[in-house]
């Protein structure tokens, strides 16, 4: 379970709070969607709960560890896919994953296995000896993903997965996601993508000026707002049609 | 210790994929050394085999003249050519043709034998033994000038060598001018010996390691080191620039959310960039002694020094890859560390002694030279081709180096702990 309690932050310089006084509270097991115009806080929330940020307020622990005083574990527990291919573009797939899972303490045949039977499932099998800087678009997501779950962790953040990716890449992507879902993973994740986000997740939260405005399961949250027939509606009629450009 | 040696395997990847930037890694120091060693070697032999050819102006046409020219000619710097006219010679001398013309005064042999002889003659007189017993009048003669003209871009070293030079000369012949002139007062056997005209005080260069002959360092026993370390140092910039991408790449943001330690991030490019950093040791001295002979430079003696060298060039390393880590850790963007890290290694290469010899710096700089690990380096290079020390000499030195390591990578984690730690 992650608890966040009134969790803030605020960039140095920044006049406004970029996540301010934020509750929440996300199950075991559950795919949560962050949804939220550009600037709302997802991404500053999502570096909170994965330790790049330190927040100007609050707390929050994941599996009931807090990142003051059990950094390790958590960082073992917890995997993330940034919205940045978080690749080295000379490497080959699979000397990216190797190091990366190096990282995470797998090493030898299991590390082995692991990556090949990920390579496979996403489909990059063929290209595992190639660097990275010749991959598509889609591959690197593919491969960012990768990177993120090899040590099987049991929170997995997602920082926009599926942006910028054909829709077969995207498809291969959810499925993957709802499989990992399925055998025990929580997973947190934000997209602009807010049909997939609606058949993803069990539940959302849409958040703006760093503040949710409503929580939810997709299908009851739509059903309460009589003029909204899908979650963009919704979103629209919470957020507002106002262009939301940030410098 | 796992994640240690997946960082170092990783920093190796990453090297040895950008072919380009390896070569320019290994090459470029390698064509420095051979280029300045090469144009260094040229000034030496040019010193030492080939003359400089100079104007000498003979108003005189006397015994001194014909002293000066002779003694000109052997001293093996100069080729003397005549040239009747002072002020054919200035021109000449204004407009580059030549660096040095020396005029000679008129009547300066037969002056300088009138004035030691009334200097003589009076000399004895006073002592009761000269036979004229009425000295005649005394012709009042006026001091005589050899007069120097010098190319205006000549450098003033070279100015202050033909002048003391050309000093020791002219003393010389009025000495043996006086000696003449009292032999022919004294005896009227000119063959008679009155007087040992030899040196009395004469001087030895000693070397002060072995009190034998001194050992000459040729220009590539100085240059090998020097320029080695100034390629040493040099791996802060592609060190800098790997540090930048990561974070850049994204993947250092993905290392900061991995159970690893950036303690452990920086031991592997420790690693790497200091086996680089000896390669190009290995490969600079590998130059230096089979390389440079073939070329007609000097070869490097290195025997029995090897594995000094190799503790010197070693703590060199570590200190130039914590200024590296150092410099990554802090620069955001490769506009940042690039241009830092290449001014900056000029800096510490200019007042540690590699271009200009720190004793030859102005006081302040001599004081900054101190702070560079450059000279520390440098310094511990020389004790060892140069002044022949053992490893507990070198040990001040090289602990600096050490320490100069320990204390920017203290600072670059430090540093990373207050920027990016929750």
């Amino acid at each position: 379970m992650i608890q966040i309690s009134q969790l803030s932050k605020k960039y140095k310089g920044a006049t406004d709070f970029s996540v301010s006084d934020l509750d929440l509270t996300i199950e075991d097991g559950e795919i949560f969607g962050l949804l939220g115009p550009n600037g709302a806080g997802k991404t500053t929330l999502i570096s909170m709960l994965c330790s790049l940020l330190k927040p100007t307020a609050g707390s929050f622990t994941i599996h009931k560890l807090d990142y003051k005083n059990n950094k390790n574990q958590l960082k073992q527990l917890v995997g993330i896919v940034p919205q940045e291919y978080a690749l080295y573009p000379s490497l080959t797939a699979v000397e990216n994953l190797r190091y990366f899972g190096s990282m995470y303490g797998l090493k030898g045949q299991l590390l082995k296995n692991k990556l090949t039977e990920q390579l496979e499932i996403l489909g990059l099998l063929d290209f595992a000896h190639r660097p990275v800087k010749t991959f598509s678009g889609g591959m690197k997501r593919r491969l960012n993903l990768i990177s993120g779950i090899l040590h099987n962790p049991k929170v997995l953040f997602l920082d926009e997965p599926t942006v910028g990716v054909d829709v077969q890449s995207r498809t291969v992507i959810i499925e993957h996601l709802k499989k990992l879902n399925a055998q025990g993973t929580t997973i947190v994740y934000t997209s602009h993508h807010l049909n997939e986000a609606e058949h993803f997740c069990d539940r959302v939260a849409i958040i703006d000026h760093g503040q949710i405005v409503c929580k939810g399961v997709p299908k009851k949250l739509i059903e309460a707002h009589e003029n909204a027939d899908h979650l963009e509606d919704l979103f629209l009629i919470l957020t507002g049609k106002a262009l939301r450009d940030h410098v | 210790m796992y994640k240690l040696w997946a960082s170092t395997y990783k920093e190796f990847l990453l090297l040895t994929r950008d072919l380009g930037g390896l070569a320019v890694l290994f090459l470029m120091p390698l064509l420095l050394v051979i280029t300045i060693t090469t144009i260094q070697d040229g000034t030496f032999k040019t010193l030492e085999t080939s003359k400089i050819p100079i104007l000498l102006v003979d108003n005189d046409q006397g015994a001194v003249s014909q002293n000066i020219q002779e003694n000109l000619n052997n001293s093996n710097l100069f080729e003397v050519i005549k040239e009747p006219s002072e002020q054919d010679a200035q021109h000449s001398v204004q407009k580059g043709t030549y660096q040095l013309a020396i005029v000679i005064p008129e009547d300066l042999s037969k002056d300088l034998q009138q004035k030691v002889s009334d200097n003589v003659t009076d000399i004895l007189s006073r002592f009761g033994m000269e036979e004229a017993a009425v000295p005649a009048a005394k012709e009042v003669l006026q001091p005589k000038e050899v007069r120097l003209y010098f190319d205006p871009a000549t450098q003033q070293s070279f100015k202050s060598a033909v002048r003391s030079t050309i000093d020791q000369m002219i003393s010389q012949i009025e000495s043996q001018t006086i000696y003449q002139a009292f032999q022919e007062q004294l005896t009227e056997d000119a063959s008679e010996v009155i007087f040992d005209t030899r040196h009395f005080i004469t001087f030895k260069e000693i070397d002060p390691n072995n009190n034998e002959k001194p050992i000459v360092p040729n220009s590539t026993q100085h240059n090998i080191p020097a320029w080695t370390l100034f390629a040493i140092f040099f791996i802060i910039l592609p060190l800098g620039i790997n540090m930048v991408k990561e974070k850049n790449q994204g993947t250092f943001v993905r290392l900061r959310t991995q159970p690893v330690s950036y303690a452990t991030v920086l031991g592997g490019k420790t690693l790497v960039f200091l086996t680089v950093s000896l390669i190009q040791f290995a490969l600079m001295l590998l130059v230096g002694i089979y390389l440079f002979p073939l070329i007609g430079l000097p070869k490097l003696e290195v025997s029995g020094r090897l594995p000094l060298l190799f503790v010197v060039a070693f703590f060199a390393g570590l200190a130039a890859v914590g200024l590296g880590l150092l410099l990554g850790t802090i620069a955001k963007t490769q506009e940042q560390s690039a241009p830092f890290a290449a001014t900056f290694v000029v800096i510490l290469a200019a007042i540690g002694g590699v271009w200009v010899p720190v004793f030859a710096m102005p006081k302040l700089m001599q004081t900054l030279s101190n702070l560079s690990p450059m000279n520390w380096g440098l310094n511990a290079f020389y004790d060892v081709f140069l002044r022949n020390v053992g490893f507990v000499e070198i040990l001040p030195k090289i602990g600096l180096l050490f320490g100069f390591f320990i204390i920017t990578t203290l600072i670059a984690l430090s540093y990373n702990s207050k920027k990016n730690a929750l």
